[in-house]
């Protein structure tokens, strides 16, 4: 009996390593085809599919800096926008959920109630609103509609809130207010150090999805040197693909890819934990 | 004497506490200032757009004329928003139903303590990565790698296993089977790490006494774990729903915003696109306010489980 359990379990042991294995390999496949075809030269490259690397990497890499779309102009502003909208959402967001932490004012849980509800509503269905308004007020081809409105962001306050009631207890507020700091200076001073980690992981989810949206920066961005990396991936694909060097290519996606997944490999700790942390409660 | 000093220092401290209190409305300003700039005033915007008729026909431009509730009864009679509704549906649900029970599977593993696998930090950080590259790119990506000139394809060919290079991108089977699977890809590690939680969230102790009553391992997935797990799944299933109608970015880029072949994979939001750079405003705005009411319709069923769950606790 005891050993039948034992085999049991270990046929159901390989066959998980097995599917796990063949899982990962999915996942990593594409990004490793995307490796080894940037490091290829176009000659190379039409001449069929190998698993081996090339040395053309930084061939392919000068050449898309120096080609026709402005990458690097790209790569700064996406960098500029994501960064933006990075500090402002974590600051905001964590200024939000201690006003609802912290504070017993009249409505609070209505205005809680509130902030929860309109968490689903896509920024799709108010683009038409939103592009018309900021075309009145002549903030089209301008970061600002693509950066201040992560200020107000429901997802991340309802992650900063839950974290609060984690790690911030009242007794802390009521010992700063005795020795006479004011209520911005307790925020700045003591709540924001506090909140680290969780501002860290928040900032590292707003930053990946500033710099991978393509939808409300298509719309508003026109002028070639304001467009962010997506916006010129897309015109990468309306171009007439055939007359296109497919290394710089490659590498143009691999350019748009690969800093977010190297750094999510450092911090992937934090990241693969925070996902839970703020969806679901336990 | 000592009464009255304690009754005067009591108004006191509550005018303090009130004082402080204030400060939660300064602290929420910044949100609702600009919530109401860059949310409410385009979404009241956008709803009373699609009241009206305006657009661009050659280069006169029609409109705005109020027309009331006519752009709806196009939309709605028009039989694309049911064939874009329906290309959407299916790119979501082949994408969604492999997804689940993937995740369904890795979260069983990875929670089983009698597997006790090794190497999980590896394979989350693996499975996870996917959901942060993006979209853009990967579907960019895909186009390159499945072209007809395209490595996919002289790989097969040089493996012997098809003589000619398949069309990917002309076949409606491909595409949609493509946009589905990258969705799948890019976000089965996301719905793996919930379900984890909800995994881990039930009492072990159940486990121990359906073990001791004899159940096999799946019948304790079927029968235990499955049942104790449902809320998370239909939050895990409606969220999923509320994002596959949004989906954009890997149809758009994968297809130039065609949504070819025949626009079998032209989804509601590259429609809704399509109106915003044309100009259409009416028949755009009648669009988006559709998909807010299904999308807010969904969202009630998502909070009144979170909600319910939370008063059980």
């Amino acid at each position: 009996m005891e050993e039948k359990v034992t085999t049991a379990t270990h046929v159901r042991r390989v066959i998980s390593y097995i599917v796990l294995v063949i899982i990962s390999i999915l996942c990593l496949f594409w990004f490793y085809i995307l490796f080894i075809n940037a490091t290829r030269s176009h000659a190379e490259l039409t001449k069929g599919f190998t698993l081996l690397p090339s040395t053309f990497l930084g061939r392919n890499l000068y050449n898309v800096l120096h080609g026709t779309l402005p990458v690097a102009r790209g790569l700064l502003n996406s960098v500029i926008v994501s960064g933006s909208c990075a500090i402002l959402t974590t600051y905001f967001s964590a200024m939000t959920a201690f006003a609802i932490h912290a504070y017993r004012f009249k409505g609070r849980e209505a205005i809680f109630t509130f902030i929860l509800a309109i968490m689903m509503i896509p920024t799709q269905v108010t683009a038409l609103g939103f592009v018309k308004l900021m075309t009145s007020w002549g903030l089209m081809d301008n970061f600002i509609p693509l950066i201040v409105p992560s200020i107000a962001a429901p997802v991340v306050f309802f992650y900063m809130k839950q974290s609060m009631d984690a790690t911030l207890p009242a007794s802390l507020m009521e010992a700063a207010r005795i020795d006479g700091a004011g209520e911005m200076r307790i925020f700045n001073t003591i709540v924001i150090p506090l909140m680290k980690p969780a501002i860290a992981v928040q900032a590292i989810f707003a930053f990946v999805s500033a710099w991978n949206n393509y939808f409300l920066p298509a719309l508003i961005l026109h002028k070639d040197y304001m467009k962010t990396l997506p916006i010129l991936i897309a015109q990468l694909r309306g171009a007439d693909f055939l007359k296109f060097d497919m290394g710089q290519v490659y590498a143009m996606i691999a350019f748009s890819i690969f800093p977010v997944i190297i750094v999510y490999l450092f911090l992937s700790k934090y990241i693969v934990g925070g996902t839970t942390a703020g969806a679901v409660k336990g | 004497m000592e009464k009255t000093a304690q009754a005067a220092v009591k108004p006191q401290k509550n005018n303090k506490v009130t004082a402080y209190n204030k400060w939660g409305y300064i602290f929420l300003l910044p949100f609702f200032i600009i919530f109401v700039i860059f949310q409410l005033i385009p979404l009241v915007s956008t709803i009373y757009n699609s009241f009206f008729e305006n657009y661009r026909s050659g280069l006169t431009q029609i409109g705005p004329n109020f027309v009331g509730l006519k752009n709806y009864g196009a939309l709605l009679t028009g039989g694309d928003f049911l064939k874009y509704f329906g290309n959407t549906m299916i790119m979501w649900i082949l994408g969604f139903v492999p997804q689940i029970v993937i995740s369904l599977l890795l979260a069983y593993w990875f929670t089983d303590p009698s597997l006790r696998l090794k190497g999980q930090r590896f394979f989350k950080t693996v499975i996870y990565m996917p959901n942060l590259i993006m979209a853009a790119a990967f579907a960019m990506l895909f186009f390159t790698l499945f072209a007809d000139t395209g490595p996919i394809n002289s790989m097969f060919m040089q493996m012997g296993l098809w003589s000619k290079p398949y069309s990917f991108m002309s076949h409606v089977g491909s595409v949609r089977g493509m946009v589905a699977f990258m969705n799948c890809l890019m976000w089965f590690g996301n719905t793996t790490i919930l379900l984890m939680a909800g995994m881990m969230g039930i009492d072990t102790s159940l486990f121990e006494a359906a073990e001791v009553d004899g159940a096999t391992a799946s019948q304790i997935f079927w029968k235990v774990t499955l049942p104790l797990l449902r809320p998370i799944l239909v939050y895990v299933m409606i969220t999923s729903l509320i994002g596959g109608l949004q989906m954009f970015d890997v149809p758009q880029i994968l297809t130039n915003g065609a949504g070819d072949p025949m626009r079998s994979s032209m989804t509601l939001i590259m429609w809704l696109n399509k109106h915003l750079y044309s100009k259409n405003y009416g028949m755009g705005g009648a669009l988006s306010v559709i998909l807010l009411i299904v999308t807010g319709v969904l969202s009630f069923i998502v909070f009144k489980f979170s909600a319910s769950k939370e008063v059980e606790r």
